[in-house]
C-alpha cells in the first residue's frame, strides 16, 4: 500500500518537474540508461553534476571578481556548465547558461554577474528538486518496490 | 481189209472207204488236236498255279476234265482209222460218253459262270474309272497345295519389304510365275482420282504412261466386287500387248484397295466406304487352251488383299519417315533460330549493359548538379526551370532503369530477392509516397488492410513495392477527380479461382498465402476490349486523351512480369471510358516462421525498432572534457553494449587509442581548434593501418563551420548533443554498416 502511494507521489512529482520546465527529454534518456547492470546510474550522474556545477559556479565567481576579467575563461566555464546541464537535462540551467554566454560575448560584466546569479539560482532549484526526487526513489526501493526510474 | 475178214477178227469196219491221203491228213489232225487238248489244261494248271487269285478252280477242273476227255477221244480216234479191236471201240465209246457228260456239265456250269465273269469285267472297268477320277482329284489337290504354297511365299515376299515399289514389283513377278501369266499389270489411280495410270507391268520394262478414265463400265464392274472378275481382252485396261495375230488368253482383273491411315479407327475395321482402288490385270498366255480356274481366281483375290495391306504398311512407313525428316529439318531450323536468338539476346544485353552505364553516368551528373543548383540562390523563374530539369531527368532515370529491368525480366535472369518484411509498413510507405502527388491533384487516397492480413510476409519487398507503386501511380495518373482506394486482403481459395482468369490455378498451402490487392480509381477508365493490351510493352492507351501523360508504357508490363514471377496474376477491369477502373493483382507470399525456406536475416528499417542490434564488445573511445557529458555518453554506449574507454582530454585519447577501437567519439564543444588537432593526430597515428578508428564529432553547435571543419579533418560525421538512445543506436549502425554517417546532423 505504501509502495503504491509512494510510486504515485513519485510519478506526480516527476511529471511536475517536466511540466515546470526544470527537466527535459534528456533526463528521460538518462533514466532509460539505468537498468539492472547499472542500477545507480542516474544517482551517479546527478551527483557528478552537482559536484561539477558547484565547482564551476565557484570558478565563475572567482573569475568575475578579478580585476581583469578573462572573458575567454568565463566563456569556457559557462560552456562547460551548459554542456553538463544539457547532458543531464536541466533545462532551465542550460537556458540561463546560453544567456550568460551571449553577455559574455558582449563582454558585459554587469550582465554577466546578473546571469551568474540567475544560473546559480536555477542550479539550486534544480538541485533541490532532484534531491527530493532521488529521496523518493530511495524510499520506494527501501519499501520493497521497484525503482521507478 | 475186206469184208471177208470181218467174221474172223470180229473187227469193226470203218464207216467210210479207206482213202489213203485223206486218212493220213485226218490222222495227223487228230494227233495235233489231241496234243492241243492235252496241253491246254497243262497250261491252265500251270498259270492258275502261278496266279493266286483265280476264284473258279472247280470250273477249271471241270474244264480240264472236259478238255482232257475230248483229247482222249481224239486220241483214241487215231486207232479207229485202221482196223481196231473191239476193246478200242469200247474204250472209244466210253471216252465219248464221258466226254459228252462232262461237256454237258460244263456247258451247264458255264451258263452260271459267264455272267459272273462278265460282271467282274464290269467292276473292273468301274474301278478303273474310279482310279482315274481319284488320280484327277489328286492332281487337283496337289495343284491347290502348290498354289497355297505359292500364295504363302508370295505373301512372304510382299510383306518382307516395306518399300512400296518392291512390294508391287514382287507381287507381279511372283504372280506371273505362279500362275504362268503372260502379262500382269497394275493400274494406280492418279492424284485427281479421275484416271487410272499404268504403273507397273511384268514384261514391259518401261511402261509408257497409259491412262484410262476411271469411270469405264468395266472398271466399275471390277471395283464393285471384291472378287476377281473375268474381263474381255479387248477392254482398254487389258490391251497392253501389241495386237498380234494370236488369240489372246483370258484376262482377269481384281481391285486392290488402297487403305489410308485415316481409315483405321481404333476399334473398327477399316472403313471401305471412301475408296481408292488400284486395278490389277492378269492375262493368261495367248493361244493356250488354259482357262482361269476357280482356285486361281481365289489365289488372285487373296494376293490382292495382301498387297493392299502391305501397301498400307508401306504408306504408313513412308508417312512416318517423311514426318521424321520434316521434324529433323524443323529441329535444325529451330536450333539455328535459337542460336541466333541467343546471339541476339547476348548482343542486346551487352549493348544494354554498356548503354546503361553510359546513359546512367551523365544522368547522375544531371540529377546531382540540378539538385545542387536547387540549393543555390535562384530567381523563381530559374527555380522553376531547375525543378523541371530535375523532374524530367528523374523520369528519364526511371525509364533507363525500367528498360534494364524489363530486359533482365525477359530473359529470365531476374531473380526475386526473398526476405521477410512487414506488409503493413510496405503499404503505409506506398501510401505516404503517393499522398503528395494525389493531394496536388486534389484526389483522396484511402488504404484498407484486412484484419486477417499477416503482419509479416516473406517475399521480394522491393519488387512488390514497385508493383504497388506502379499500379497506384497509374491510378492517380489517370484520375482527374475523385480518388483512389487501395484494399489488401488475403485471397480465399474460392475467390482465387476466378472465371475471368481461367489459366490461373493457385494452390494455397500452409507455408504460403495469396495476397490480393485491389486499387480502384474514379478515373477515365479503359475500354473493356483494351484491357489485355494494357500489359503489353510500349502500348499507350488513350494517346489522345492523356496528352500530359508521360511514361514509357513499360510500367504495367514490368508489373505483370514481377507478378508472374511471384506466381500471381494481374488484371485491370473497367466498365468503360469514364467509368473508372480497378486494378487487381494477386501474388503468392510466404508466411514467416512457417515456411520451409531458410529464414534470412530479419531486415527491418525505420523507427520503432523492437530488437536491439548487437554492438556487444564494440570497443569505442569517448573524449569529453565535461565530466557529466562524458559520463552520459559513456552510459549511453555501455547501455548499447559497447566496451567504452572514456578520457577527458585529447592528449590522453591519443595515448590510449589503439587499432582495436572502432569508433572515437570526440566532443568538439571546446572552442578553438584543439579537437580538430586531435582528429588529425589520430589519423597520423594510424596512417598506415587500414582499420583505424572512425572519428565522430559530438557537438552542441549547429553551425556550419563546425560541420565543415569536422568533415575537413576526416571525421566521419557530426552528431548533435544531446544524443538520445535511439539516435546513438542508429549512428552506430550507420557507422558500422557504411563507415560514415549517412545522415550527418
Amino acid at each position: 500500500m505504501e509502495v503504491d502511494q509512494l510510486q504515485r507521489t513519485f510519478h506526480d512529482y516527476h511529471a511536475s518537474l517536466f511540466n515546470e520546465g526544470f527537466l527535459d527529454e534528456q533526463f528521460v534518456q538518462l533514466q532509460q540508461l539505468q537498468d539492472e547492470s547499472n542500477p545507480g546510474f542516474v544517482v551517479e550522474v546527478v551527483s557528478l553534476f552537482f559536484e561539477d556545477s558547484e565547482r564551476l559556479l565557484n570558478d565563475l565567481s572567482k573569475a568575475l571578481d578579478q580585476v581583469n576579467v578573462d572573458f575567454r575563461k568565463i566563456d569556457a566555464h559557462v560552456h562547460q556548465l551548459k554542456g553538463s546541464s544539457s547532458s543531464i537535462g536541466a533545462q532551465r540551467v542550460r537556458n540561463a547558461c546560453i544567456a550568460f554566454r551571449n553577455f559574455c560575448d558582449e563582454r558585459n560584466i554587469e550582465a554577466c554577474l546578473q546571469c551568474l546569479q540567475q544560473v546559480r539560482q536555477e542550479y539550486l532549484l534544480v538541485k533541490t528538486k532532484l534531491e527530493a526526487l532521488l529521496r523518493l526513489e530511495q524510499q520506494i526501493v527501501a519499501a520493497g518496490g521497484a525503482s521507478p526510474m | 481189209m475186206g469184208t471177208y475178214n470181218m467174221d474172223l477178227c470180229n473187227c469193226i469196219e470203218p464207216p467210210w472207204p479207206a482213202d489213203e491221203l485223206l486218212m493220213k491228213y485226218q490222222y495227223i489232225s487228230d494227233f495235233f488236236i489231241a496234243l492241243a487238248y492235252f496241253s491246254i489244261p497243262l497250261e491252265l494248271i500251270y498259270f492258275v498255279k502261278k496266279s493266286a487269285v483265280f476264284p473258279y478252280r472247280w470250273v477249271l477242273v471241270q474244264f480240264g476234265a472236259f478238255i482232257v476227255l475230248c483229247g482222249a477221244t481224239h486220241l483214241i480216234n487215231l486207232w479207229t482209222f485202221t482196223m481196231h479191236t473191239r476193246t478200242v471201240a469200247v474204250v472209244m465209246t466210253t471216252a465219248k460218253i464221258l466226254t459228252a457228260v462232262v461237256s454237258c456239265a460244263t456247258a451247264l456250269m458255264l451258263v452260271h459262270i459267264i455272267p459272273d465273269l462278265l460282271s467282274v469285267k464290269t467292276r473292273e472297268l468301274f474301278l478303273k474309272n474310279k482310279a482315274a477320277e481319284l488320280d484327277r482329284e489328286m492332281g487337283l489337290i496337289r495343284t491347290q497345295e502348290e498354289t497355297g504354297r505359292h500364295v504363302r511365299m508370295l505373301t512372304h515376299e510382299i510383306r518382307s519389304t516395306l518399300d512400296r515399289h518392291t512390294i508391287l514389283k514382287t507381287t507381279l513377278v511372283e504372280l506371273g510365275r505362279t500362275l504362268g501369266l503372260e502379262e500382269c499389270a497394275l493400274w494406280m489411280p492418279t492424284r485427281t482420282g479421275l484416271e487410272l495410270h499404268l504403273s507397273y507391268t511384268l514384261r514391259h520394262q518401261n511402261p509408257v504412261g497409259f491412262t484410262v478414265p476411271i469411270q469405264l463400265p468395266v472398271i466399275n464392274q471390277v471395283f464393285n466386287t471384291s472378287r476377281a472378275v473375268k474381263i474381255s481382252p479387248n477392254s482398254p485396261v487389258a490391251r497392253l500387248r501389241p495386237a498380234g495375230k494370236y488369240m489372246p488368253g483370258e484376262v482377269v482383273a481384281v481391285r486392290v484397295p488402297l487403305l489410308h491411315l485415316s481409315n483405321f479407327q481404333i476399334h473398327d475395321w477399316p472403313e471401305l466406304s471412301t475408296k481408292r482402288y488400284a486395278l490389277m490385270v492378269l492375262m493368261l498366255p495367248s493361244d493356250s487352251a488354259r482357262q482361269w480356274h476357280v482356285h486361281e481366281l481365289e489365289l488372285v483375290e487373296v494376293v490382292a488383299d495382301q498387297v493392299a495391306v502391305a501397301l498400307s504398311h508401306a504408306a504408313i512407313l513412308e508417312e512416318s519417315m517423311r514426318a521424321r525428316d520434316l521434324l529433323m529439318e524443323q529441329n535444325v531450323a529451330l536450333d539455328l533460330a535459337r542460336r541466333e536468338a541467343e546471339t541476339a539476346v547476348r548482343a542486346r544485353n551487352d549493348f544494354l549493359a554498356v548503354m546503361n552505364h553510359e546513359m546512367r553516368t551523365p544522368m547522375h551528373a544531371i540529377i546531382a548538379l540540378s539538385s545542387l543548383l536547387q540549393e543555390t540562390e535562384l530567381t523563381p523563374e530559374q527555380r522553376l526551370m531547375v525543378e523541371t530539369i530535375l523532374k524530367s531527368s528523374n523520369i528519364l532515370a526511371t525509364l533507363i532503369n525500367d528498360v534494364l529491368d524489363l530486359s533482365r525480366l525477359e530473359d529470365g535472369s531476374l531473380q526475386l530477392e526473398i526476405g521477410t518484411f512487414s506488409l503493413h509498413s510496405l503499404f503505409r510507405e506506398a501510401l505516404n509516397l503517393i499522398k503528395p502527388v494525389a493531394s496536388v491533384k486534389k484526389l483522396y487516397v484511402t488504404l484498407s488492410l484486412s484484419p486477417d492480413l499477416p503482419e509479416y510476409a516473406v517475399g521480394d519487398e522491393k519488387r512488390l513495392m514497385q508493383v504497388v507503386l506502379n499500379v497506384v501511380g497509374n491510378a492517380v495518373k489517370f484520375t482527374k477527380e475523385g480518388g483512389i482506394s487501395i484494399s489488401a486482403f488475403v485471397a480465399k481459395a474460392e475467390s482465387l479461382r476466378d472465371p475471368r482468369a481461367p489459366d490461373f490455378f493457385p494452390i494455397p498451402s500452409d507455408n504460403h498465402f495469396y495476397l490480393r490487392v485491389e486499387v480502384k480509381d474514379t478515373g477515365s477508365g479503359v475500354n473493356p476490349q483494351d484491357t489485355p493490351k494494357l500489359f503489353m510493352k510500349f502500348v499507350q492507351s488513350q494517346p489522345l486523351a492523356a496528352k500530359n501523360s508521360s511514361g514509357s508504357g513499360l510500367g504495367l508490363a514490368i508489373c505483370k512480369r514481377f507478378v508472374n514471377l511471384m506466381e500471381g496474376q494481374i488484371r485491370i477491369e473497367s466498365e468503360g471510358l469514364g467509368r473508372g477502373s480497378t486494378a487487381i493483382f494477386i501474388v503468392k507470399l510466404g508466411i514467416p516462421g512457417r515456411s520451409t525456406e531458410s529464414e534470412l536475416s530479419f531486415i527491418h528499417k525505420g523507427p520503432g525498432i523492437q530488437a536491439k542490434p548487437n554492438f556487444s564488445g564494440l570497443k569505442v573511445v569517448v573524449v569529453d572534457e565535461n565530466s557529466v557529458g562524458r559520463m552520459v555518453t559513456r552510459g549511453l554506449l555501455v547501455h548499447l553494449g559497447c566496451d567504452v574507454l572514456a578520457v577527458a582530454s585529447g592528449d590522453e585519447c591519443i595515448r590510449v587509442v589503439t587499432h582495436e577501437h572502432k569508433v572515437v567519439f570526440l566532443d568538439v564543444t571546446l572552442p578553438g581548434t584543439e579537437s580538430f588537432e586531435v582528429a588529425v593526430r589520430i589519423h597520423e597515428k594510424f596512417a598506415k593501418r587500414p582499420d583505424r578508428p572512425i572519428i565522430v564529432a559530438l557537438t552542441g553547435n549547429t553551425d556550419r563551420t563546425t560541420k565543415e571543419n569536422c568533415l575537413r579533418v576526416g571525421m566521419a560525421g557530426v552528431i548533435l548533443k544531446p544524443v538520445s538512445l535511439d539516435k546513438m543506436r542508429s549512428v552506430l549502425s550507420d557507422l558500422l554498416e557504411h563507415g560514415y554517417l549517412v545522415e550527418s546532423q
